[in-house]
This record gives structure tokens, sequence and C-alpha cells, in this order.
């Protein structure tokens, strides 16, 4: 993928964010966070854990609810009192690190239940898009599938496929590929490439650092509830201008080694 | 003194075993066989209680049971919901209820619904209405804390992705987050009906018809009419025949659900290996 941010468009950002924080008790997660996410672009959100990147996706559909700043996604205002966000979080897919598919229903349904029920489609119309969306993942053999017949690996790519079923504007992936083993890491961020390569809006955190290097357009670090640095990946992973992001990095990148 | 620790245990067992044994050879050679015969086998007696027992009194506690649970259940639900509300007279409400009920004997609850509610209200409840409302009131507040342990059982993920796909709370709780929590606690809920089911026998408090009369109310009739003890065993054995397939019935759907996550947890080991 390209290094550089992909068409500069004169719309307004699919997700803007500005000056957001947010207190768990007295702890602060958010310490003034501003973003902008440009229409197809890919953001990706790295940082060691406690550093509140994942709060900070969680606000972007409010499932944690910020205590000040402005989140505004295609062009709806998230912290206005009187929005609607049953109906905001409509047009914002959301997946998991513990993919959270409904345990009680079978992978189709999975995909239809909320189609149907928040989106009003028919029951054909719907069986019909998640089986597109379910091809696409790779599971349209694991139609009938319950959750738990499946590995960790399909039982997230059918997590994508129910978000996409929504055709959202923006997709968010928090953590995606944590809770899996090792082989089963490449086919979902396979999947997460091959949208982004049809021009998904998505915010990712990860530490999957060589698909942020590759398939970002921007990569976000984040440490102590800031957004520290900011730009291309080659920048912020190849030349890293922070003392704390070249430490992350090297943590990272290189986790054998012991310090000291 | 150089006993080992596994001859030591066979010992002991083998003299838990002998004790059982000197009992029950003790209770064979000292009960009144005779007496024992006459008293609860008399074929007479039990001739004069069939098929009524079977086509009246076990179908009427059968029913009496349903009755109290579909109403005990439903009520239950809301109590739970009530508990688990973020507004706090909602969970007082639901907390004082749920201690009273659970205090109370249900015995005191039919005396009141049968005899106190119509003295002081005026209103005359039939006598399904009153054993539903009895029974039902008595078992929802044992059900509400079962219900509430099961909705919070269902991992937190399962809501937050059903609100993240658009739907309301009330929506993700109806159509996610409540069947799952049923499917968690079926068992204890059947434990509940097998409850239910035994003190469906308060009903006698009400004043029966004949052909209303339940399993304990026929026994006993039975056993005025016929002075023998055999329709208090042919009742006892009629309970037996409701609650031993509810508590196997219980007792697969515990296997059931423990059986789906070794399975789950195999084919994900497999996954892996494969």
């Amino acid at each position: 993928m390209s290094e550089t941010p992909s068409t500069p468009a004169a719309e307004d950002p699919v997700v803007r964010i500005t000056g957001l924080h947010k207190s768990f008790g007295s702890l602060q997660v958010l310490r003034g966070i501003d973003l902008e996410v440009r229409r197809g672009d890919v953001v990706c959100i790295i940082g060691a854990s406690g550093s509140g990147k994942s709060t900070l996706l969680r606000c972007v559909n409010l499932l944690e609810v910020p205590d000040s700043g402005q989140i505004v996604v295609h062009g709806t205002d998230l912290t206005d009192p009187d929005v609607d966000i049953d109906k905001a979080r409509r047009g914002i897919g959301m997946v998991f690190q513990s993919f959270n598919l409904f345990s009680h229903l079978s992978v189709v349904d999975n995909l239809t239940i909320a189609q149907r029920k928040v989106l009003g489609r028919s029951k054909a119309e719907s069986w019909n898009i998640a089986n597109t969306n379910l091809n696409k993942v790779g599971l349209g053999d694991k139609v009938h599938s319950m959750p738990t017949q499946l590995s960790g690996g399909q039982q997230q790519r059918a997590a994508i496929a129910r978000a996409l079923s929504m055709d959202p504007d923006v997709m968010l992936f928090d953590e995606p590929t944590s809770a899996l083993d090792p082989e089963l890491v490449g086919d979902v961020l396979g999947v997460m490439r091959q949208l982004a390569d049809e021009g998904m809006t998505m915010l990712v955190v990860t530490h999957e650092m060589q698909f942020a290097k590759e398939v970002a357009d921007v990569v976000l670090f984040m440490d102590g509830g800031v957004v520290v640095e900011q730009g291309a990946p080659a920048q912020v992973i190849g030349d890293p201008q922070h003392e704390r992001t070249r430490t992350f990095l090297s943590r990272v990148l290189n986790p054998v080694q012991v310090e000291e | 003194m150089a006993v080992s620790k596994r001859k030591r245990a066979r010992v002991v067992r083998g003299v838990q075993y002998g004790i059982l044994v000197a009992v029950v050879i003790l209770v064979i050679l000292f009960a009144d066989w005779g007496a024992i015969r006459d008293a609860f086998f008399n074929l007479d007696a039990a001739g004069t209680q069939v098929p009524q027992i079977f086509t009246s009194a076990l179908v009427n506690t059968a029913l009496y049971t349903l009755l109290g649970f579909a109403f005990g259940l439903a009520l239950g639900l809301v109590l739970a919901l009530m508990k688990l509300s973020s507004v706090p007279p909602y969970r007082w409400l639901a907390t004082i209820y749920i201690e009273f009920f659970r205090g109370v004997p249900a015995l005191l609850v039919f005396i009141t619904l049968g005899f106190g509610v119509p003295i002081a209200f005026q209103i005359k409840f039939g006598l399904y209405t009153t054993v539903m409302l009895a029974l039902g009131l008595v078992g929802a507040a044992y059900m509400a804390e079962t219900i509430r342990a099961g909705i919070q059982a269902v991992p937190k993920g399962q809501l937050e992705a059903a609100r993240s796909l658009g739907m309301s709370h009330g929506r993700a709780m109806i159509t996610i987050v409540i069947p799952q929590a049923f499917r968690i606690i079926l068992p204890p809920l059947t434990n509940e009906l097998i409850l239910l089911t035994k003190d469906s026998s308060l009903i006698y408090v009400l004043g029966l018809a004949r052909e209303e009369y339940d399993l304990t109310k026929f026994g006993r009739e039975g056993l005025n009419e016929t002075s023998s003890l055999t329709p208090i065993l042919l009742a006892g054995l009629c309970y037996l025949i409701i609650t031993i397939p509810l508590s196997y019935l219980s007792r697969y759907l515990e296997r059931r659900t423990g059986r789906k996550k070794a399975a789950a947890d195999t084919a994900a080991a497999l996954e892996v290996k494969g």
C-alpha cells in the first residue's frame, strides 16, 4: 500500500475528534486527543497497554462516554445529548478483541439479526448480504455453524463480516488479533488488508507493526493519554522522532531483547 | 504403625459399609412387615384411588404447578431486570419484594390470597387465579435471583456487540442477553419447577371440590376413606413421576452445556494443531 496519504479530499473527514478527555475515576485515560480520519484512510493506533488507545477507539462509537471534547462521525456530533446514538452506531462497524459473536445464534443469524431488527431489511435481503460478506471473509461454508464450532480466527472473520453487513462508513478494530493464536492472525489481517484495498475507512488499534507499516495511511503513537507522534508509517515506525516512540518500538520489534 | 495411607482408607471404607449393612439388617429384622404391608400396600385401598389419582389429581398438580411457574417466571424476569436497573427505586422495590417473599412461608401467601384479599378488597379470585398468583408470587422471588445471576453471567461483550450494531439497550437485552441468560440458568430453573411442584400441595388450604384435588389432598382424602396409608404412598409416587424426569432433564441440560464448552475447546485445540 502507498505510504503517502491517499487522495486528498475536499470533503469533511469521516471522523473528527477534538479535545477528547476521558477519566475512569481519578485515572485520566485520555488527555486531549485531536484526530481526523478522511474517507478511505486506514489509521493505525499503536502504543503500550494503558496508553488509552482502546478507550479512544471505544469513544468513537460511544461505548465509552467522553468527559469532554467532541466526536463527529459522518457529520453527526455524537457528544450532542440529543443525538440518536443507536442510529449513529449503524454507520460505525466495530470489531472486538474477543470477537463477541452472539453465542446462541448461528453464524448467519449473527450476520442477519441486526440487519433485520435495526435496518428493517427483509429476511431474504439480509441473507443475501450475509452470504456475500461471509464469502468475502472466506467463511462461505460456515453459514449454519455455531460460533463455538469455529476457531478464533474464523470467529473474528465472522465478526468482521457481521459488522460489514450493516454497510458501515467506518470500521473500528480494537486489537482484532490479540486474542488469536499466532498462526491464525494472518487470515484476519488478510481480510483487513482486503478491506483497506477496497477503500474502507478504518481505525485500527493494533500491535501488528508489520500490518501498520504496510497498510496504514496514518500511524498514531499514543502514550499517557495523548498522541505523542502521528504521520505516515514510514515516518512514525521507520524514523520515530520522539524518545518514547523509539523506546516503545524497540520493545515491540525486539521482544526477546532483555534490557539493562 | 507402618500402615499405608491407601490401606487405611480401605479399612475406613470397609467399616462404613459394615455399619450400613448392619442398619439395613436391623431394620429388616425388627420392622413389623405385616403391619407395614397392611398400611402401605393395601391393594383394596389402592383400587379406590385409580384411575382418578392419575386422571384428576396428577393432572391438577401438574396444571397448578405450571400456572404458578409461568406467572412466577414472568414476574421473576421483571424483578431481575428491576434489580439490575440503574434506577435506584426499582432496585429497592425488587430487593424488598424478594426478601419478603423468600422469607415468608408459602402457606401464609396462600391463606392471604385465598381469604385475606377477598375480605380486604371484596375481590374473589377463582381457584386457578389464586393458585397462579400464590405459587407465582413465591416462585418469582426465587427465580428473580436465578435470572439476575444468569443475566450477569452473560459476557459484557455480548451487549457491547449488540449495541455497536445499533440495537437499543432494550432490544439488545431481549434479542441477545436474555436468551443467553436462560440457556445458562435452565438447570437451576428446572429445580425451581421441582420445588414449585411440591409447594403446589399447599393449595388444600383454599378448600377444594373433589375434582379440584391435587395429589396431596387426594391422598389425604383417600387416607380418611380407606383408613389405609396406601393412598399417601401412591400420591408420593405420583410426585416422583413428575419430579424425577425433571431432575434428569436438569442434569441432562447441565451436562449438555458443559459438553458444548468442552467441544468448543477441543475444536479450538484441533484448529491450532491442524
